[in-house]
């Protein structure tokens, strides 16, 4: 009787502080939905001033005056500004973080580990370091050694490369950029990469592939889909990108923003935050607007980046699920 | 040479002999991926150069503990900014830390069902919030209800980033705990809590931490969330309720001044953050995998001594 | 020493008859030598200087338990080891006059020579059925569909698979069954005209009745092709091969004519092998 009653009671404490730490956990668990309902009700509840007065056209205005009175303010030039830089990012960033992931995963590791390490270490340095060194060093090399040139002999033909550059402008933030979203990309597509099985790659080499043969016939269609993947994981970085772009971008407002050639200032969704929010009194719609710029560049992202995992995910699934019946 | 023989020689020939062009090519491929490499690896040698070159000429004691002088002057130092980021990573480390844990200890010990598969899609999601949105968020729900700047608005956003790092990689650690560990406390008739933290979590140890600590040098280094959040100061910090300063938000102040003494200010403040968090990451990296070469080493020398 | 009785094997109640070869073999050419072919792993050797001879135009199977080595001596005679980290060859293989592991040559010029077939079926699987097969002779630039279109017929005529895809070359390889799938595997190795191919356990992964054709396939295609195979099964070894090799723990027990290694070996390992009295 009595060892049963005592086993009765330690069951009953097992359960209860068991399920106690269950529950905490879950509630742990839960903060980030939490957070993000939070976060998401107010984007929205703190912009609503902007969306009453402008409504949707917030997005496609250009306007951007803070003066009392004649307050308006419109999204556009940012949101160009944002998908641009981080369209020229990847399309820097995009081939050299493959070519990467191609050699550290084909290299012995005595050569593709502390190179590896190194890219990866590109990610550690702040962004702040990156717009200091891009402010200091970068540019005044970029502008003359690159803009500067292009300037001079496509500057009249190719409006890409109008505008007198000074260094402050849409190309130096997007290489900027490149550089910053390659440990990500490279990372990924080199795990990517990996997944892709061994038998693959044999069967390439039986047939008297090159090495490069070897990607084009096994790595690469088997990994198209994980690669496009990684890819775009870069492109949700650069777009949620802040203060490199901001000290490297020129800061324009207004239609001077919108991107027009490559060597001019813009600014993106970030920078524009980053730079006004301080200063825009809540009373105004100052601030209503830098936040509905939030909200629009919170969205981007989100989109991107559920986009991004989708992709990359189902290509390591379909690694797992056999080929062969 | 039978008909069939004839035939394959036949086709054979049609073969190009195009093996010596094929070799060059992947030849060239892999001088163009190597070169890929170099690019990247460029940028990082000349920051790190730069900034010891150029920081360490503005070091000094002075430097690192007085604060920052008039614009311009050359004078003064980045004694709060030092102050304030030890501060904010710290007071993020305490907000972030333990419900990054949690999370993660629930999702790799009641993982298994649907609740966690879209609390860890969802904390993926919530890894690539921009970081200036965060910061945001923190001046909405802090800063605009007290009415002024906080360090706890800054310390919240932070923690904001930290966490769901820190769930992901306790999840991953505690996921690399052999069952067997679990069993065996189940076994003695040990509270599920007593295993998880007593056994799984000491056995997951070096992994968790290096995850808190990664996380860690992550936000040392951010700014944007600061910008709205404690705003930055020439001041030290002298209550939770005023505006204070930090690394990051001192350097980028800095570089928007046009003085060649405030720019020389800015690589100083750039070299004690690269310090600290390349401190914090190679430090990490070092210890931990050494000590895990150590474990495997022992373990590949107990299957040996097995085998033979 | 107890005396072992030797059952001999019955050579009649094989399942499938062994059909007339068309062509004889050729005893007095050998169309690969491998000698003295030692294999390393991280210091381990997993196959110790292995001499074999085969003679041109015959089925040579490799037996033994697992882990003899016999599927890492295989690998050699097409350099296949280049791709494995760690792994260290030494020794010669002559393809005809040619040492492949001679430093004076590069490898993909004679490794497109030596077809091979891999345990598991491993068609590329985001190409069609006719992609598959002309991959490798894209490779070496043959571009005239006409040529590619009769090859893709002839390869796969010779795998037996041309009645059951020849209305639908444009197929996704991974539609089509295991057994299929493998011997599309074979018309690919077929396409680019080796002279020698080389099979890890072709059908181990395949139901019997895919076996079955398999091996209908090999016995057909040693006429005009060096093959060897390796392979567990040892009925299987008996149906399709013409000589034997017998390999333990790294080393080449014997060698022989499959009929006399299997009813009266000259080695005793042999012997409890063949017996089954280990696998």
């Amino acid at each position: 009787m009595i060892v049963d009653k005592s086993r009765l009671n330690l069951k009953k404490r097992r359960v209860i502080s068991d399920k106690v730490f269950k529950i905490g956990s879950a509630v742990a668990g839960t903060y980030v939905l939490v957070i993000i309902v939070l976060i998401a009700f107010q984007l929205m509840s703190e912009s609503y001033p902007i969306w009453e007065k402008e409504g949707l056209s917030f997005i496609t205005k250009t306007d951007w005056n803070a003066v009392e009175d004649r307050e308006s303010f419109g999204a556009l030039p940012y949101i160009l500004g944002t998908l641009t830089t981080s369209a020229i990012a990847m399309m820097i960033g995009v081939p050299l973080s493959i070519g990467i992931a191609m050699f550290i995963s084909d290299a012995p590791p005595k050569i593709g580990a502390p190179l590896g390490f190194l890219v990866e270490l590109l990610a550690a340095v702040p962004s702040v370091i990156y717009g200091l060194w891009g402010l200091f060093v970068f540019r005044v090399y970029f502008r003359d050694w690159i803009e500067t040139p292009l300037h001079d002999v496509f500057g009249d033909n190719i409006w890409l490369f109008s505008g007198n550059p000074y260094g402050l402008d849409i190309l130096t933030a997007s290489v900027i950029l490149a550089i910053m979203i390659i440990p990500t990309v490279s990372a990924v597509s080199r795990e990517i990469m990996k997944a892709v099985p061994q038998q693959q790659k044999e069967a390439a080499y039986m047939l008297g592939a090159t090495k490069w043969e070897m990607f084009k016939l096994a790595i690469f269609p088997y990994s198209k889909t994980g690669l496009i993947g990684a890819s775009i994981l870069g492109l949700g970085r650069a777009v949620g990108e802040t203060m490199a772009v901001t000290m490297l971008i020129g800061n324009a407002t207004g239609i001077g923003a919108i991107p027009s050639s490559l060597f001019g200032p813009s600014q993106t969704m970030s920078s524009i935050i980053a730079n006004e929010f301080v200063e825009a009194s809540p009373a105004s719609i100052h601030m209503p607007a830098l936040i509905g710029i939030g909200l629009i560049l919170l969205l981007i992202a989100i989109v991107i980046n559920v986009i991004a995992h989708l992709l990359v995910t189902r290509m390591l699934k379909i690694k797992e699920g056999a080929i062969n019946n | 040479m039978n008909p069939i023989q004839q035939r394959r020689q036949e086709y054979r020939s049609l073969f190009k002999q195009n093996v010596a062009k094929r070799l060059l090519v992947d030849k060239v491929v892999k001088i163009i991926v190597f070169s890929c490499v170099i690019i990247a690896i460029i940028p990082l040698g000349s920051i790190l150069i730069e900034v010891f070159k150029n920081g360490l000429t503005a070091i000094s004691i002075e430097f690192l503990t007085e604060t920052p002088g008039s614009a311009g002057s050359g004078e003064g130092g980045i004694g709060p900014a030092i102050q304030g980021t030890l501060i904010i990573i710290g007071l993020s480390s305490i907000i972030g830390v333990p419900i990054g844990v949690m999370s993660g200890v629930f999702l790799s010990e009641y993982g298994d069902n649907a609740l966690a598969r879209f609390i860890r899609f969802f904390n993926d999601v919530f890894m690539e919030f921009p970081s200036i949105i965060l910061g945001i968020f923190a001046f909405l729900i802090i800063v605009l209800v007290l009415g002024h700047f906080s360090v706890w608005a800054g310390a919240f956003a932070l923690s904001l980033i930290m966490f769901p790092i820190v769930a992901r990689t306790t999840e991953e650690s505690l996921k690399m705990v052999p069952m067997t560990y679990r069993e065996a406390g189940t076994a003695l008739g040990l509270k599920k809590w007593v295993i998880t933290f007593r056994i799984v979590i000491s056995a997951a140890k070096s992994g968790m931490i290096t995850g808190i600590l990664l996380s860690v040098s992550r936000i040392g280094g951010e700014t944007a969330p600061l910008i709205m959040t404690v705003l930055g100061s020439s001041q030290f910090f002298s209550s939770m309720d005023t505006p204070m300063d930090a690394l990051p938000l001192r350097i980028w102040r800095l570089s928007l001044l046009p003085y060649d003494s405030a720019q020389l200010q800015g690589w100083g403040a750039a070299l004690v953050l690269i310090m600290i968090i390349l401190g914090i990451n190679l430090g990490v990296r070092y210890y931990f995998t050494n000590k895990k070469n150590g474990f495997f080493g022992q373990l590949i020398k107990q299957r040996k001594k097995i085998t033979k | 020493m107890t005396a072992l009785t030797i059952n001999p094997i019955n050579m009649e109640s094989s399942p499938v008859a062994a059909p007339e070869r068309r062509t004889p073999i050729d005893i007095s050419k050998y169309k690969m030598i491998a000698e003295n072919v030692t294999v390393s792993y991280g210091g381990i050797d997993a196959v110790r200087n292995v001499t074999m001879k085969f003679k041109e135009n015959s089925v040579t199977a490799l037996i033994g338990p697992s882990g003899c080595g016999k599927t890492t001596f295989l690998r050699c005679l097409n350099r296949m080891h280049d791709m494995t980290k760690n792994a260290k060859v030494k020794g010669k293989v002559m393809l005809d006059d040619i040492d492949l592991y001679s430093k004076a040559i590069d490898p993909i010029y004679h490794r497109r020579k030596v077809g091979m077939v891999f345990q598991k079926p491993n068609p590329f699987p985001t190409m069609s059925v006719y992609d598959n097969v002309t991959s490798g002779l894209r490779l070496n630039g043959v571009k005239d569909k006409k040529i590619l279109d009769e090859i893709v017929e002839d390869s796969l005529k010779m795998a037996y698979l041309w009645d059951e895809v020849k209305n639908d070359l444009k197929k996704s390889a991974v539609e089509l069954s295991g057994g299929q799938q493998q011997r599309l595997c074979i018309a690919r190795a077929l396409a680019i005209q080796p002279e020698v191919l080389l099979m890890d356990e072709p059908a181990s992964a395949l139901d019997p009745i895919a076996t079955q054709k398999i091996e209908e396939t090999i016995i057909e295609l040693k006429n005009d092709y060096t093959i060897i195979i390796v392979t567990h099964n040892m009925q299987q070894a008996i149906r399709v091969s013409d000589y034997t090799g017998f390999m333990y723990l790294g080393d080449l027990v014997e060698f022989g004519e499959t009929k006399k290694l299997f009813t009266d070996p000259k080695e005793e390992l042999t012997a409890k092998y063949v017996q089954g009295h280990f696998g």
